[in-house]
């Protein structure tokens, strides 16, 4: 009974320690007044110059494009990635996961020094070495959300399509496609979140002029801070949240659904 | 006599340091039905993945109808296998993985409907077509392999051990279906099994295997009457095998006692190996018996009884009777000379697996 209780108040406190901070974040983007202190009345008003700001608005567009754009590249690059990883021997398996995993374990600033470098030699840096750099960091992430999902698919079935008369391509897109999707998913909005995450790489990958809202919300803080941020923060925490709901239902709705299934047979 | 359809010329296959197949040779005639019969791990299921195109010899060559097949990928190869492990598409419904290679073969919706649900009957699960996989038993959902296999109408039926997880009432009634299939729609079936009373049901031909070689090819009477040695005799059905000496032509001597046999060529005093089926040791009256023995154990097993019994030549014997000897009385036992079965010693460990080449494949039809 003891035990029960202090479980309770255990989970929160660590719940007031992870989410009052953004909790204060968003009742100060409400707040009538610029003081980080004083509650003067509620208002829409810093809202409403952020969304006004044509910088801001700017900014959240090269962000979501970077996001979704290298989401969407690194789960293709990282989907051939996997099933090349998955098809090599033992040794080579463990070789190749080595380097996988560098570059996810790697310092961000070494990594963002490093391609800026190699960027400035070939390109000039703007939103495509950005965007390169942003596909670089998540074709990890992908592979480790794919490879997990081929290793425990059952190989025979898709020996049974080529039985059948499938081709090879056929096979892989009827039969392996659709077990690997959730894994595919789940690696593309976790790419998603990386990318909308990152500063130091972007910070160092950026040309002038260009700002993601992660770079803009570090510039503005230097001039000191702005209630305008607090709102950017809060929309910015808002639409990780979205995704994440979204993330839940997209792959637990299909188990529900499966469940029901079954149920309704048994 | 119909042509052979399959042949394997030569065949040998390793998985890293393991030989699996050595030098196997063997070929299959059109409409026959023939069954691959051995132990666990003998290489059943690898000479059926041969065939079928998802393992390539190391050296040798699969023919199909005199063409080399060797290097054809599965997907153009004239055959459908029904595997092991059933492996039906779990993301699809019944109706969806049966129609699957229809699909691929463009036949249409009418078509493809009338097929399901001829096949559905066949396996004796009609209305199944909307469940999923996962929702079946082991049973049905081998059933499904055998009727997604089935539709394509395949020249040749590769089944690996497709009746294992049933029921024996079911089983039977399987291997009915299946014989009628074959029958009716001209079917060649390579049968994999490690049950050889459903070997000896169904097969034209039975291939013993043991540790990759080949045993002994023949019909399934040959194969239970005249096994080629021990461990054909052994594996099919129960035996006794028993150490004797040949005395002269016609003359085994058993545990210091001769017998009289019909087998003939041997060696003068050549160690043999003896073979006598249980149901073939025949029990009486103390008197009338050419040796005599007690009975150590008798077990039910339906359709007769089980009986160990120390016999006075010091060699314990199984035997099966309908009639009920009771533990510890003292019985006569007599063995005709035509179900005594003479076999060489193997000469040495290696020989123990003998290699098909030194019996001609004298498979008949
Ligand atoms: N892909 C593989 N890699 C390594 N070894 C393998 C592979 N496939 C089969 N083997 C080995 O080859 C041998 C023969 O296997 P196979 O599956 O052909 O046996 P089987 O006769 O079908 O046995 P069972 O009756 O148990 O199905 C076994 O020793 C097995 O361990
Ligand atoms: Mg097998």
């Amino acid at each position: 009974m003891i035990a029960k209780w202090l479980g309770k108040v255990y989970i929160g406190i660590v719940m007031v320690f992870l989410y009052a901070p953004i909790a204060v974040l968003i009742a100060l983007s409400f707040n009538a007044s610029k003081s980080r202190v004083l509650w003067t009345g509620f208002t829409f008003r810093w809202y409403r110059t952020l969304f006004g700001s044509s910088a801001i608005m700017k900014a959240f567009g090269t962000t979501l494009a970077l996001a979704l754009l290298s989401a969407a590249t690194a789960s293709l690059i990282g989907l051939f990635a996997a099933l090349g990883i998955y098809s090599m021997r033992k040794s080579g398996r463990r070789v190749m996961l080595f380097f996988t995993n560098i570059p996810l374990l790697n310092a961000d600033i070494v990594t963002g020094i490093a391609l800026m470098l190699w960027f400035v030699r070939f390109l000039p840096l703007g939103f495509s070495s950005i965007l390169l750099a942003h596909v670089t960091f998540n074709i990890p992430y992908v592979i480790l959300c794919i490879l997990p999902k081929l290793e425990t698919m059952d190989i025979r079935q898709f020996e049974a399509a080529r039985d059948l008369g499938a081709t090879t391509l056929y096979a892989f897109l009827r039969i392996m496609l659709p077990g690997l999707m959730p894994g595919i998913l789940a690696g593309f909005f976790m790419a998603v979140t990386m990318s909308m995450d990152d500063f130091v790489i972007t910070y160092f990958t950026k040309g002038p002029g260009v700002n993601t809202l992660s770079t803009l919300i570090y510039g503005e803080i230097r001039k000191g801070i702005k209630p305008e941020m607090y709102a950017l923060s809060s929309v910015l925490f808002l639409l990780v949240l979205i995704i994440l709901i979204a993330v839940n239902i997209l792959t637990g709705s299909k188990e529900d659904k499966y469940i029901t299934k079954n149920k309704e047979i048994g | 006599m119909s042509k052979k359809l399959i042949e394997l010329k030569n065949i040998s296959k390793s998985f890293g340091n393991t030989m699996v197949l050595d030098e196997l040779n063997l070929y299959i005639r059109e409409n026959e039905f023939v069954t691959l019969l051995g132990p666990s791990g003998c290489g059943k299921t690898t000479i059926l993945r041969i065939i079928g195109g998802f393992e390539t010899p190391d050296v040798g060559s699969v023919f199909f109808d005199g063409k080399d097949i060797t290097k054809l990928p599965p997907n153009r190869r004239q055959l459908n296998t029904v595997f092991q492990k059933y492996a039906l598409f779990t993301h699809m419904t019944i109706a969806e993985n049966i129609a699957f290679g229809l699909r691929i073969r463009k036949k249409d919706n009418e078509y493809i409907r009338e097929k399901i649900k001829y096949a559905l009957d066949l396996v004796n699960l009609p209305g199944y077509e909307d469940r999923m996989p996962d929702s079946l038993s082991g049973g049905q959902q081998q059933r499904i392999a055998i009727a997604r296999a089935i539709v394509n109408e395949p020249k040749v039926l590769l089944l690996d051990e497709p009746l294992g997880a049933l029921d024996l009432k079911l089983r039977q009634e399987m291997q009915y279906e299946l014989i009628r299939l074959k029958n009716e729609l001209g079917i060649t079936f390579i049968y994999v099994t490690h049950d050889q009373e459903e070997a000896l049901t169904m097969s034209d031909t039975i291939v013993v295997m043991n540790q990759g070689y080949i045993q002994q090819i023949g019909t399934p009477e040959s194969i239970y009457n005249e096994p080629t040695n021990a461990f054909v005799a052994d594996f099919i059905g129960e035996s006794n095998i028993i150490d004797g000496i040949m005395l002269e032509d016609r003359l085994v001597s058993i545990g210091g006692k001769s017998f009289e046999c019909v087998d003939t060529g041997f060696e003068k005093n050549e160690p043999v190996d003896v073979v006598i089926r249980p149901e073939d040791v025949e029990l009486g009256p103390v008197e009338g018996g050419q040796t005599t023995g007690v009975v150590t154990s008798i077990i039910f097993k339906g359709v007769h009884y089980e009986i160990q019994i120390e016999s006075a030549i010091g060699i314990t014997f199984m035997a099966q009777t309908t009639l009920n000897f009771p533990a510890g009385s003292h019985v006569g036992i007599s063995v005709i000379p035509d179900n005594f079965q003479i076999m060489h010693k193997p000469q040495s460990e290696d020989e123990e697996i003998l290699n098909i080449e030194d019996y001609p494949q004298g498979q008949p039809l």
